[in-house]
């Protein structure tokens, strides 16, 4: 069994996701080859092939090119499985080469059971099993599901990738991350507002709370994009990224994507209504309750 | 102009799921269903360019599944959509991502509509394939994960994001396909007026098997709650007593409570 692993890069840089890919092949049990599209200075620890093509050249998003630059690597490799991460690169790009090939993408891969292949559903509450029709398939792993044992070594054997054409989407620039008003990398206490809060009238209940344990303001994403918190408060994988002492989860589901963004936090309090949330699995202690009555309850104790 | 909104129902999210009676998908009964979240963003920015554009454009919306979609797709019809396209599918849970694309690029081939807007994942499968393929089908430029939205003469100026608060600045040209991200804009809710406005809107109904030529390239095998990691401690009942419980656990177990 052979699996093509597709390396991510950005802004001049292999990103080390890219490690992943090798330690889900390892679990797969399969061979293995990657694609670059970065540069020679920055190609992957790894005792294998690459197929390296340059950024400078093909761009580093565009994903007309980077879909061919990845089928032409596949015509040499003919690969069993070809593996993105489930990331802004590899979710944009995995079905475009699934549907050229005319092959079966399984998204955001979990495990691997004797039956198929695991994946969450259902806002991560539930969990599927899909199963490719053939032997080919297009996979997209989930960002820390398959976590990298050890330091990567080797030094790969460089193929060089070519193909011509422009692509039909033109890359302009990236935007950097707006200012941080606040970093909550250093917190000691974070106290979060999900939906659950109910609304931005509440936001004060919870910054009470957070102010009784010492700590800071966090939000999910869903308070953030309705405006009742600034977006500098937001946790998860396309906000901050924090590990404090305490972490306080109030009316906050637990979507992956928060999760990915305090789950290596000491001890953390979810106050959930809803038992079966996904927080409850990374939660110290799960208070089943609304937050609207729980937290001015707690903070009043705490205030004594 | 002419703008594609793809739209899904799915159910509330808060609710309790399990397994139907095939053991591949969840039990319906009791579900309460609304319109995907991600696809309100979608209507809202095809209605949002239409009315930038002078309300030139039709815009039409397009749901795939059984006869209690046509809520989601009224309510799309009452947020400003022109006209709907319901395929009746009974057994759409049973479709993959790639036939569902290609129910949606079959109708969609022979239409000429230079601007097709779906959410970039739906909430209960959350693929998040869908929207791509459609464009891979149709041959259409594409981008994802859309937070930024500018039109001008054929031209699309859009704002993807990407990890860590990055965004992504990129351009293309008509006939794109954009998939929309939470955010992108503040999906309004429908009026009273316009509500009463969208009962005279056309809703075309054609079955399924008129746009469905492709065998499924993955099936769902099982569909299961996850493993419970448990260790956790639920506590549970009076919220006064609940609070005096979590003070002795936190003096007792972080440093922060002295």
């Amino acid at each position: 069994m052979k699996a093509l692993l597709i390396c991510e890069y950005r802004e001049g840089k292999l990103l080390d996701s890219s490690y992943e890919l090798l330690a889900f092949a390892g679990k797969l049990g399969a061979d293995s080859a990657m694609v670059l599209i970065g540069d020679a200075a920055n190609v992957p620890r790894y005792g294998g092939t690459v197929y390296l093509a340059d950024a400078a050249g093909y761009g580093e998003y565009n994903p007309d090119l980077h879909k061919q630059l990845i089928l032409a690597a596949v015509a040499q490799e003919n690969p069993d499985y070809i593996v993105f991460q489930h990331s802004s690169y590899g979710w944009d790009l995995a079905p475009r080469v699934a549907a050229k090939l005319k092959v079966a993408q399984v998204s955001e891969v979990i495990g691997i059971n004797a039956d198929g292949f695991e994946v969450g559903c259902c806002n991560a509450k539930m969990r599927r099993t899909v199963k490719p029709a053939e032997a080919k398939a297009v996979l997209t792993v989930q960002a820390g599901a398959f976590s990298v044992q050890g330091e990567p070594q080797g030094t790969p054997n460089v193929e060089k990738l070519e193909i011509a054409g422009t692509g039909n989407v033109e890359f302009v620039g990236y935007e950097p991350a707006e200012a941080k008003g606040i970093d909550l990398g250093k917190a000691e206490v974070i106290v979060s507002a999900g939906r659950g809060v109910g609304k931005k009238d509440n936001v004060p209940v919870i910054a009470a709370l957070a102010k009784a344990l010492g700590g800071e303001l966090g939000a999910s994403r869903p308070v953030v994009d309705a405006g009742w918190v600034e977006h500098s408060h937001q946790v998860g994988t396309t906000g901050q990224t924090v590990s404090p002492k305490l972490y306080v989860a109030c009316g906050i589901s637990g979507a992956i994507q928060h999760l990915a963004g305090m789950k290596k936090s000491d001890f953390v309090v979810a106050i959930n209504k809803d038992k079966d949330a996904p927080i409850g699995d990374v939660a110290d202690v799960l208070i089943v309750a609304d937050v609207m009555q729980f937290v001015p309850a707690l903070t009043a104790k705490l205030q004594k | 102009m002419k703008i594609l909104v793809c739209i899904k129902q799915v159910p509330d999210m808060e609710s309790r799921f399990k397994a139907n009676g095939e053991g591949v998908w969840y039990e319906e009964t009791d579900l309460a269903f609304r319109m995907n979240e991600y696809d309100e963003y979608a209507v809202e920015q095809a209605v949002k360019l239409k009315e930038q554009l002078g309300d030139a454009p039709e815009v039409t919306v397009l749901s795939i599944g059984p006869d209690r979609v046509v809520e989601a797709i009224k309510k799309a019809l009452a947020m400003g959509c022109d006209r709907a396209l319901h395929v009746r599918d009974p057994a759409v849970h049973l479709k993959d991502p790639w036939q569902i694309a290609s129910i949606i690029s079959g109708y969609a081939r022979d239409k000429g509509f230079d601007l097709v807007f779906t959410g970039m994942q739906s909430q209960d499968r959350g693929s998040a394939q869908v929207g791509v393929t459609v464009a891979e089908q149709l041959e259409y430029a594409c981008v994802t994960t859309l937070v930024g939205f500018a039109y001008a003469d054929g031209a699309i100026t859009a704002r993807r994001e990407l990890e860590g608060g990055v965004k992504g600045v990129v351009r293309m040209k008509t006939p794109a396909l954009l998939t929309c991200q939470l955010g992108l804009n503040v999906p309004r809710y429908p009026t009273l007026p316009n509500i009463m406005k969208a009962k005279k809107k056309e809703i075309v109904t054609v079955p399924v098997a008129d746009l469905l030529k492709e065998e499924p390239l993955a099936a769902t095998t099982g569909f299961y709650p996850p493993a419970k990691k448990g260790g956790g401690i639920v506590l549970e009942g009076d919220v006064a007593d609940m609070a005096d419980r979590l003070v002795g656990i936190l003096k007792d177990k972080t440093a922060v409570l002295r």
